[in-house]
């Protein structure tokens, strides 16, 4: 079976204008997303409590929230966790004056008992299934972890590229995951989901999946250079990225299901992860093929830059 | 014709021999059980104590699956985990707090299997409940207290030496040592000589002169300051596990994080009161003079007739449980005692405890050692818990104090700032000793920064949710890769069933813990691992458009996707890489397992099947591919 035609040339690179005009927009428009509407930070970021709530009932998110705001927790976030029966209610500790010892750390357990015995008062069916305080400062040094770990990642990736392939290809490479990363966080702040630590786990993971479509589509155009005599920079990429672009497709659907599979099934404790990754996957996919070569080819790659790898060491370019 | 070697189709075989052993015990669910051992001074656990706990619960009507003694312990299983709360109350309330009776997964892994080294991954909170603790060491009070006894030690040195001063006190800014305030300059050289000589672990440096005011600073070196704060994190880690260990909860995860950050995770606890209680109990030392030695003829008369002396307690010493008699008269307390380490006496060469004490215990000490050489010396271990219990049907929370001997020894000439205990039985003894002298509180305070209770009933519920959505991914992406690669792809799913297989035992064998984030890092792992067979398949396919022959397609399909494969995976490595350096340990997890993943889809994706399209494929003459 084929989807895909494999005569297929489409003169991705024709566009090129327009593409990374569009991913520089899309990028443009992220960075303004996150900084002007910010990243809805979870527990694990803005330290405070976190309680999972389950009904033996259906129940509204609107009267769980009346409920807390008649018993003093008026900025608590309740949010429902697939499905009426259960609810997440986050809020900070200040909200529960009475609850904060003497050292600055909460009570948890105090905490808990009076949130309960507010949703208790409208409803007696909530049961409380697991309960969390996080303080601020945990929250701090993750984002600082998380940070200093993308770093890595693309210094890590680069350093590779650079060594295996060529400088540009690592340029380009390092451009288009900032690119994807960037935009990833900016779905994300767009429709405002959970932040949480799963899902920096995800978005860092988004950077491993789509570094490896981009090396697939590099691999074949330092290929392509070498075996063409005349190589036409700009025809050598866009037969590459049309040689790849079955295998392209075909991967992120594969990895798309499974994906999808976790949104479905996994519940709330890897819902914003598959979520994340699904996103990251397409934003990946599409900057593989229409954003890294047109910046390769803008970077000016050529045949004769690929050529001393070879001749340093012929073993790397037919290794067992 | 085949191009692929006979070593690489065992290689293949052993490693799918060796994956489907080492993930069977994940196979054999662990059923929820209680497990009861003996405290100290309690009477064995023997058949008679099986037979009471079987009685019992069978009078009560629950339902225990079985009841046996393991050496030195009882278990009894139960069907879930709310027939296991009722059963360990039951048993609670049969035998009493002379027995420590603690909540338990048993395992079911068959033995043979656990004589091979095979066992199941151990499942992290999130997927069995409990409770997690985060606790910050506050190093800052760990060198307020050492510069404070330094300052101290340094008055009275300087009284000793008979140096005058103005001021001795400690600079404002931590960390920054003590400073020592002379009358002339003169007096501020033999100063610093003396403290250099008297504690090699100060810098002494001389600091701005101002009129009759000669200024010494002596800092605590950096080395020392580091050992000092690596040395407090050790011990408050021994003192929560000691302290964990009383409360009964098997296999509890204590761990350093980072810096100064201490992991608590208790399975099967679902009360973090009970053990925030314990891990805020207060302990404290004395020393004592002691009335004869531990187990002679006078405690244990004392301990059968119930006469002690007006003067004195009896008490048991910590480990063989032998009565002694000890003072009421307390000579120092812990408060006062700066440091406890072990090591080996060069003169007797048996493992020794050098105890270190403040100036004012030193004076104590000195004038009691001093009069009382050749007698005995005990050193009291008195521990305060606050308990709840419920009396009437009401709440009361009760202070519980434990004292017992933990060392007794004879004063062997006078003392004071420091002495060392000798003749202790072993090297593990010594430090045992050392760490419960520092250790009777913690080194440094703690603050739970972060506490998390998972009920019992979610941790199942991620269980299932998470195989639910491995088993789904699994399927779907089979079935795609059947549909559209046909035979390859059929082969990709035997590669991809395997490398699912391969991983999991290699998880347990290394004994990673299974956590939610790990198991979205399993279900990706699938995702990207078909990624290789992709690669493959596609290449075969062009070279088959390319006018080659199948057989060469193959060739040529495995070794031109190789080094994309290996490009591709190696950069995704490094990022796998990346997550694992995260202190956090949810992120830290998914790490591991990608990074695992990644490492064991390169075999099957690319070996493995290669193994398997050369068996199919290789006799035969063929005239078309199933790609």
């Amino acid at each position: 079976m084929e989807i895909f035609n494999h005569d297929s040339n489409i003169h991705f690179l024709g566009m090129r204008k327009y593409t990374v005009g569009l991913a520089i927009l899309l990028m443009i428009g992220s960075i303004v997303l996150i900084a002007t509407r910010g990243l809805n930070y979870g527990l694990d970021f803005t330290g405070g409590v976190s309680m999972l709530v389950n009904y033996d009932q259906p129940v509204e998110i609107a009267d769980v929230r009346g409920a807390l705001a008649k018993g003093g927790f008026e900025d608590a976030v309740v949010q429902s966790l697939g499905g009426t029966r259960e609810v997440s209610i986050r809020f900070q500790a200040k909200d529960d004056p009475e609850a904060i010892l003497a050292n600055g750390t909460v009570n948890l357990d105090r905490v808990s008992a009076d949130v309960m015995a507010k949703l208790h008062a409208a409803r007696p069916d909530a049961k409380l299934k697991s309960r969390d305080f996080v303080s601020a400062q945990v929250g701090a040094e993750l984002k600082s972890d998380g940070t200093w770990a993308a770093l890595l990642v693309i210094l890590g990736i680069m350093a590779y590229l650079w060594i295996r392939f060529e400088r540009r290809f690592a340029i380009a490479a390092v451009a288009t995951e900032i690119h994807d990363t960037l935009v990833t966080l900016g779905v994300i702040a767009l429709v405002q989901r959970e932040f949480d630590m799963t899902v920096l786990a995800s978005v860092l993971a988004v950077i491993g999946y789509s570094i490896n479509d981009k090396v697939v589509v590099f691999d074949r155009i330092r290929e392509l250079f070498r075996l063409a005599r005349k190589a036409e920079p700009e025809e050598i990429l866009n037969r590459s990225i049309n040689n790849t672009l079955s295998r392209t497709i075909i991967t992120s659907l594969f990895t798309g299901i499974t994906m999808g599979a976790m949104w479905l099934l996994g519940g709330p404790a890897v819902h914003g992860f598959a979520i994340t990754m699904l996103i990251g996957i397409v934003v990946g996919t599409l900057s593989s093929i229409f954003v890294a070569s047109p910046i390769l080819l803008w970077l000016g790659v050529s045949k004769k830059d690929l050529m001393p790898v070879t001749r340093d060491n012929p073993e790397l370019a037919r290794r067992p | 014709m085949t191009d692929f070697p006979r070593w690489k189709y065992a290689l293949v075989a052993l490693v799918m021999v060796f994956g489907v052993i080492y993930a069977l015990p994940n196979a054999f669910v662990p059923v929820p059980a209680v497990q009861v051992s003996a405290n100290r001074g309690a009477p064995a656990i023997d058949q008679a104590v099986r037979q009471k706990v079987i009685d019992t619960l069978t009078q009560k009507r629950i339902a225990f699956g079985e009841v046996v003694v393991e050496g030195d312990s009882l278990l009894a299983t139960f069907a879930d985990t709310d027939v296991q709360k009722s059963g360990s109350d039951a048993i609670k309330a049969l035998l009493g707090d002379k027995y420590t009776v603690a909540f338990k997964l048993q395992s079911t892994v068959p033995e043979w299997l656990g004589m091979i080294g095979a066992r199941s991954m151990p499942l992290g909170l999130d997927l069995q409940g409990g409770v997690h603790f985060l606790m910050q060491v506050d190093q800052n009070d760990v060198i307020d207290k050492q510069e404070s006894s330094y300052a101290d030690d340094i008055r009275s040195l300087l009284r000793d030496k008979k140096i005058r001063y103005e001021s001795v006190a400690r600079n404002s800014v931590r960390g920054k040592g003590v400073a020592v305030v002379l009358r002339s300059e003169d007096d501020r050289a033999k100063a610093a000589d003396a403290i250099a000589n008297e504690y090699t672990d100060l810098l002494v440096s001389n600091g701005p002169s101002t009129g009759d005011r000669f200024v010494l600073n002596a800092v605590i070196k950096p080395d020392k300051l580091r050992d000092i704060g690596r040395g407090a994190i050790t011990q408050n880690l021994q003192t929560l596990r000691n302290r964990i260990n009383a409360l009964g909860v098997s296999e509890p995860l204590i761990q350093q994080q980072g810096e100064n950050h201490i992991v608590v995770d208790l399975a099967g606890v679902q009360d973090p009161a009970e053990a925030k209680k314990l891990i805020g109990t207060v302990a404290t030392l004395e020393y004592r003079p002691g009335i004869g030695h531990p187990g002679d003829p006078q405690a244990r008369e004392a301990e059968k007739t119930g006469n002690i002396p007006p003067d004195a307690n009896l008490y048991h010493m910590r480990g063989t449980g032998l009565p002694v008699l000890v003072s009421k008269k307390v000579i120092v307390t812990g408060k006062e005692l700066v440091d406890a380490s072990s090591g080996i006496d060069q003169q007797s060469g048996t493992p020794k405890v050098d105890v270190t004490l403040n100036a004012a215990g030193a004076r104590k000490m000195s004038d009691f050692t001093n009069a009382n050489v050749g007698k005995p010396m005990a050193v009291v271990y008195v521990e305060r818990v606050t308990e709840t219990k419920m009396i009437d049907g009401k709440e009361v929370r009760v202070p519980k104090v434990t004292e017992s001997v933990i060392n007794d020894a004879n004063i062997a000439s006078p003392f004071g700032r420091q002495f060392q205990t000798t003749g202790l039985g072993s090297p593990k003894e010594a430090s045992d000793l050392a760490l419960l002298l520092k250790g009777g509180a913690f080194a440094a305070p703690v603050d739970i920064i972060e506490e998390g209770v998972i009920g019992s009933s979610m941790g199942a519920d991620n269980i299932d949710k998470g195989f639910k959505s491995v088993m789904l991914g699994l399927a779907l992406v089979l079935l795609a890769a059947a549909v559209y690669y046909k035979l390859f792809g059929l082969v990709a799913d035997i590669a991809l069933f395997f490398n699912l297989v391969i991983l999991v035992a290699v998880m347990s064998l290394i004994g990673v813990t299974l956590t939610m984030p790990g198991i979205a890092g399993i279900v990706l792992t699938l995702g990207m691992a078909i990624d290789a067979n992709v690669l493959i398949c596609e290449r075969v396919r062009e070279e088959l458009r390319n006018g080659s022959t199948p057989h060469a397609a193959i060739y040529a399909g495995y070794e031109k996707a190789w080094s994309t494969i290996l490009d591709a995976n190696v950069t995704h490595l490094i990022a796998a890489l990346a997550l694992t350096t995260m202190g956090t340990g949810a992120i830290k997890g998914f790490g591991v397992t990608l990074m695992i993943g990644i490492l064991t889809s390169l075999f099957t994706s690319v070996t493995l099947t290669h193994a398997f399209t050369a068996a199919i494929h290789g006799h035969r003459k063929l005239k078309t591919l199933s790609v």
